[in-house]
C-alpha cells in the first residue's frame, strides 16, 4: 500500500507574477543576460519525425488575452521517448522535449515549433495518445496549471487514452484536442487555453 | 512500474482563486482539477547540466554589472538546501531566481514603477543545487513596492524561486519572503496560501553563521519538492 504521509511538506506555491520574464526569458523582458537562454528549442532541425507548428491563444473569464502568461511544454520524441533517464528509451541528440514560450505582450497570442511526440507508455500497461505536458504560469496563477494537448489527427489513439478518459463529457475532452491545419505544407495545430468560463479548459492535478 | 508520488498536499497550496489578490477573479478555473495516475509524462522531466549555467550566473552583484561598479542595496547572501518531501536532497537541478531592485523596481519593460532603476542590476540569477542538494546566491535585498490591487497595496520584499527536480509534477515555482517584514501578513498573495506554517516556511530566517563579516548578510530558504511514495510491487518495497 502507498504511503499516506510525507515526511516533509511541500513548499507552497506563489504566482510567477507578471514579471516572471526576467528569471524565465530575460530577452522578453527586455534584456540580453546569458548567452544561450534555455528553453528557446524542444527539437533540431534534424530531429526525426513530422516537424509541426503549435499555436494558440490564452484568454481569461472574460475573453482578455493573458499577456503575461509563460508556458513550458515536455513531451516525447517521435518513438514515444522522453529525454530523461527514465523516459523509456534514447532520444536523438538535440531533442530535449522541452521549451519555453511567452504569450504576446499585446494580443495573448503564443506558439512554438516542435516534431509531433509518439504514443508514450501510460499506467499500468497503457498506451497513451499522442500529446504535449503543458504548464502555465502567469500574474492570478497562484499555482502552476497544468493541461495536455492532444492532435485532433489522432482520433483513434485518443478514444484509447487513459487520461481523456477520464473527463467525462464530450465537450470538456474536445478543449484539450488541437485542431490541424496546414501552414506551407506544415502542419499547424491551434490549441487556444481558456481558463475559465466558456470552453474552459480541462486541467489536471497531477 | 510508474513512479508514484506522494499526491499533492492542496491544503497546503494556495486555491486557484482567492478573491483578495483580484486578478485570481478572472483567471482560476471554474471547473474542479481532474486528478489522473502518474505516467511518465509526469514523472520524467527536463534534465539540465553544468553546461547550461554559465560561471556567475549566481552571483547578482557581478552578473550585470558595469566592471568595477555594482548595484546599490543591502548585499545579501540567499542560501538554502532544495529537498525533496523524503527528505533527500535534490542534487543537480536548475534553480532560478529574480527580483526587484533595492529601490523596488524591475528591469522589465511593462514595470511602469517610477522607482529608480539600477544601471548595475538585472535582477535575475540561475544556479544548480550540489550533491547535497544546497544552492547559494549573492544578490541585494529588494525593495517593497506598491501593485494595483486594492487602493493601498504594497508586496513585502520577495525574491521569486523557480525549481525543477527530476519529474515535470515537482515543477514549483514560490517566492521567498524575509524574516519580520511587517507586509508579509497584509499581502493577499501571501495570505492565499491557507495554512501559516506553510506561509512560515517561505520566509527566510536570518543566518549569522552564513553572513560574511564586514560585506554582506545571509539569509536562509529552504525548499520542499513532492516526493516519490514507496510501494509494494510482487511484495518487494520499491522507491525506498
Amino acid at each position: 500500500m502507498p504511503q499516506s504521509r510525507a515526511p516533509l511538506n511541500e513548499t507552497a506555491s506563489q504566482t510567477a507574477g507578471p514579471y516572471l520574464h526576467i528569471g524565465l526569458q530575460p530577452s522578453t523582458a527586455g534584456f540580453a543576460m546569458h548567452q544561450t537562454e534555455l528553453g528557446q528549442q524542444i527539437c533540431a532541425p534534424d530531429t526525426n519525425g513530422t516537424h509541426i507548428r503549435v499555436e494558440g491563444i490564452i484568454t481569461d473569464g472574460t475573453g482578455a488575452p493573458v499577456t503575461d502568461a509563460l508556458f513550458e511544454v515536455w513531451q516525447a520524441n517521435a518513438s514515444g521517448h522522453y529525454a530523461h533517464p527514465l523516459g523509456s528509451g534514447p532520444v536523438e541528440p538535440g531533442f530535449c522535449g522541452w521549451a519555453r514560450v511567452s504569450a504576446d505582450f499585446q494580443t495573448g497570442e503564443w506558439g512554438f515549433d516542435t516534431i509531433k511526440p509518439g504514443p508514450t507508455s501510460g499506467p499500468n500497461q497503457s498506451k497513451q495518445a499522442p500529446h504535449l505536458n503543458i504548464w502555465i504560469v502567469a500574474r492570478g496563477i497562484n499555482i502552476g496549471l497544468n493541461t495536455r494537448m492532444y492532435f485532433a489527427d489522432e482520433s483513434a489513439a485518443n478514444a484509447q487514452d487513459p487520461v481523456l478518459s477520464l473527463i467525462p463529457e464530450d465537450a470538456r475532452r474536445a478543449t484539450l484536442i488541437a485542431k490541424k491545419t496546414l501552414q506551407n505544407d506544415r502542419p499547424l495545430y491551434r490549441f487556444d487555453i481558456r481558463l475559465q468560463g466558456e470552453n474552459e479548459t480541462v486541467f489536471f492535478d497531477i | 512500474m510508474t513512479r508514484e508520488y506522494y499526491p499533492r498536499d492542496r491544503q497546503l497550496q494556495p486555491p486557484d482563486l482567492t478573491p483578495a489578490y483580484k486578478t485570481t477573479i478572472e483567471r482560476s478555473p471554474k471547473h474542479h482539477l481532474i486528478s489522473m495516475p502518474h505516467s511518465l509524462s509526469e514523472t520524467t522531466g527536463p534534465v539540465f547540466g553544468p553546461s547550461d549555467v554559465e560561471t556567475g550566473d549566481n552571483n547578482l552583484l557581478t552578473n550585470y554589472a558595469r566592471p568595477g561598479e555594482s548595484p546599490v542595496g543591502e548585499r545579501i547572501i540567499l542560501h538554502g538546501r532544495v529537498l525533496d518531501q523524503n527528505t533527500r536532497p535534490v542534487s543537480g537541478t536548475l534553480v532560478e531566481i529574480w527580483q526587484a531592485n533595492a529601490s523596488g523596481r524591475y528591469r522589465h519593460r511593462n514595470d511602469t514603477y517610477f522607482a529608480a532603476e539600477d544601471p548595475n542590476f538585472g535582477g535575475c540569477g540561475r544556479t544548480l543545487t550540489d550533491d547535497d542538494g544546497h544552492y547559494q546566491f549573492h544578490t541585494v535585498k529588494p525593495g517593497a513596492y506598491p501593485w494595483p490591487n486594492g487602493p493601498n497595496s504594497w508586496r513585502p520584499a520577495h525574491i521569486h524561486f523557480s525549481v525543477f527536480g527530476t519529474a515535470f509534477l515537482q515543477r514549483l515555482v514560490t517566492q521567498c519572503y524575509f524574516e519580520g517584514d511587517p507586509l508579509i501578513p497584509l499581502c493577499p498573495i501571501v495570505q492565499a496560501i491557507p495554512d501559516s506554517d506553510a506561509i512560515n516556511r517561505l520566509t527566510a530566517r536570518l543566518d549569522l553563521d552564513r553572513t560574511i563579516p564586514f560585506d554582506s548578510i545571509a539569509y536562509r530558504f529552504d525548499i520542499v519538492l513532492r516526493g516519490e511514495q514507496s510501494t509494494l510491487f510482487e511484495n518487494r518495497l520499491e522507491g525506498d
